[in-house]
């Protein structure tokens, strides 16, 4: 791409940085990814290290420590069995970053496959499209349900369900670039020469549209896990026996009144994880769209 | 308008078509066989053969199809395995309290959306605007159960100003309805704050930058009447379009509202429905709140076509 030229107070025309450096300056500037980045770095850490800090296991059942406040053995305290809310909580978040990023890239994957098919071959948008819209038409937690009441209560089928939830957004947001670039003079130069279809949506259509598209799948990553943990919570996500965020405030609900730390943890940590990567998301969309920009 | 409002309503019947047939297959898509799943190991074959009748799997795909579709259309969505009654009238029994509760929430949601998205677009770049902001992240951040959850501790548990939970018809007078429902509204209200705040400020900075508010500044307006006649009816398209799909989302929300606040709604019915493998109340529950969202987003559609004029045209 040609580097764009600025004009400098005595008129003489210099070249700009590259869109490269440009984004990796807004992004250095970004105090919205910087901050995003940051928070889910955190519970990053802390979950995937999860054996390195507890070696307790989250389903221990300790009879003689049962709804324990926090305390230096047990820092979030433990439960109505006796199992230790930091190691699950820990352990639960492995299983939320788990279904953000699968969710994520998942959906990123078929969103391309379909939205560029159905942006690039017109025979194909109608019916593709309609598809996607059919989808979009339930409330996404509802079709969530609805797929997991006839799945069943596994971690693969909470998986399959966010991924056909979130797919049609993905494959919007794809088409709607590749409608704008397919009538592009590059991609009408590269057809001129001949270059195949594939080609021209692998090389150059795809890499062109990843912008957009990186943004809103941090979005879709921060709601796919709020969205697992609201089926974990409703009792309808993995089975119990898994530590998940949703199913640990799930359990929480009954011990309010005496055991408020129950509620309190899981709920902080999943709130800083999703709230980390919506910051993220909102950093990622002013570098890339400054005019977006709220 | 006539010719606009006949456009949508055609466009909305294939969709109504394509959604329904989703919810049919349902019990289709059940991995192995649903009667099986249904009635567990014990059952007998009787009872299988009775359940399968009953469900019409005895009847071919089509055949099926055709008893829903006309059973839909009367109303009749079939029959409650576990309530032993029909599922139209387990609907229709839960479904106030639904409507009440979504409705409550939006006015909340809306309400508060609005003005706080307006108050922090008139004041970009300040203190209020940047803690406005930041509310609004961390509102869509936080899971809606655990909001509620925290609400319960601190307004029924420590205050002990409102019930932690249950509901009380309006027959059994206004303030015990609004006791109980207000809380849940709440909840379920603020998460969608966040998003119509977002919206609202970024729809009314938009509308700020234009010419004609410029204008309008320039002839003399006091700001009030600019914001108020200019700048706020054109920044009401974007936000009329988020309040649609806050209804819908609201609605769905509902599910985990009434879960946590043990409220008798349709979102309640579906979670017990979906636990007890109930399946003619799951795809009922889920027909009525889909056919409910998709209505709310006809009606958007046409209150654009009412407010921007430009919308009907294009």
């Amino acid at each position: 791409m040609a580097a764009q030229a600025t004009t400098t107070a005595s008129g003489v025309a210099w070249p700009s940085a590259s869109p490269s450096r440009q984004i990796l300056k807004r992004l250095r500037r970004s105090r919205s990814t910087q901050i995003g980045l940051f928070l889910t770095l955190i519970v990053a850490v802390l979950s995937l290290g999860a054996p390195i800090f507890t070696d307790v296991d989250p389903n221990e059942m300790t009879p003689s420590a049962i709804l324990q406040a926090p305390s230096r053995a047990h820092p979030f305290g433990t439960d109505d069995f006796g199992r230790d809310i930091f190691s699950r909580v820990l352990h639960g978040g492995r299983i939320s970053l788990l279904v953000g990023f699968v969710v994520s890239g998942a959906t990123a994957v078929l969103g391309f496959l379909v939205g560029t098919l159905a942006g690039y071959y017109r025979r194909l948008d109608n019916p593709l499209m309609r598809v996607m819209d059919a989808l979009m038409a339930f409330p996404a937690i509802l079709l969530a349900i609805g797929i997991m009441a006839i799945l069943g209560p596994r971690l693969l089928n909470i998986l399959i369900a966010l991924v056909v939830v979130y797919t049609p957004r993905t494959a919007r947001v794809v088409r709607g670039e590749i409608l704008v670039l397919r009538e592009s003079d590059f991609v009408l130069a590269a057809r001129a020469l001949g270059v195949s279809d594939a080609r021209i949506m692998l090389r150059h259509l795809v890499p062109n549209s990843l912008a957009p598209v990186l943004v809103q799948q941090t979005f879709i990553l921060a709601v796919a896990i709020l969205a697992e943990a609201g089926l974990g919570f409703l009792g309808v996500g993995v089975p119990p026996d898994v530590p998940t965020l949703g199913g640990i405030l799930s359990d929480s609900r009954t011990f309010l009144r005496s055991a408020i730390w129950m509620s309190i943890f899981p709920g902080t940590f999943i709130t800083v994880l999703v709230l980390g990567f919506n910051l993220l998301g909102d950093g990622l969309r002013d570098v890339f769209d400054p005019r977006m920009q709220l | 308008m006539g010719r606009y409002i006949l456009r949508r309503l055609i466009a909305f019947i294939p969709t109504l078509i394509i959604v329904s047939f989703l919810i049919f297959i349902m019990i289709y898509l059940i991995p192995g066989d649903p009667v099986s799943m249904m009635l567990g190991a014990e059952a007998s074959a009787t009872e299988a053969d009775e359940l399968r009748r009953q469900l019409g799997l005895d009847q071919p795909f089509l055949g099926r199809m055709k008893t829903w579709y006309s059973g839909a259309v009367r109303g009749d969505l079939g029959h409650s395995l576990f309530l032993h009654q029909p599922v139209t009238s387990a609907l229709l029994e839960r479904l106030p309290v639904t409507l009440s509760l979504t409705f409550c929430a939006l006015m909340i949601s809306a309400t508060i959306g609005i003005t706080a998205g307006v108050i922090a677009s008139l004041r970009q770049g300040k203190f209020t605007d940047w803690g406005i902001m930041l509310l609004a992240i961390i509102g869509i951040s936080i899971p809606i159960f655990w909001l509620a959850l925290n609400m319960i501790f601190l307004f029924s548990v420590r205050l002990g100003w409102f019930p932690t939970g249950g509901y009380s018809p309006i027959s059994e007078g206004l303030g015990s309805f609004l006791k109980h429902l207000f809380l849940p509204s709440l909840a379920l209200g603020l998460a969608y704050t966040a998003l119509i705040a977002r919206m609202s400020r970024s729809s009314m900075l938009e509308v700020l930058r234009q010419d004609y508010v410029r204008t309008a500044r320039a002839k003399g307006l006091r700001d009030r009447g600019v914001i108020l006649v200019h700048a706020m009816r054109n920044a009401l398209i974007p936000i009329v379009t988020i309040l649609g799909l806050t209804v819908g989302e609201l609605l769905a929300g509902s599910v985990i509202t009434e879960t946590v606040f043990n409220l008798p709604g349709v979102g309640r019915l579906v979670i017990d429905a979906v636990k007890r493998r109930d399946y003619p109340v799951v795809q009922g529950g889920i027909l009525i709140i889909t056919f409910t969202y998709l209505c709310v987003n006809l009606l958007v559609d046409l209150v654009y076509g009412w407010i921007d004029p430009r919308i009907r045209y294009s």
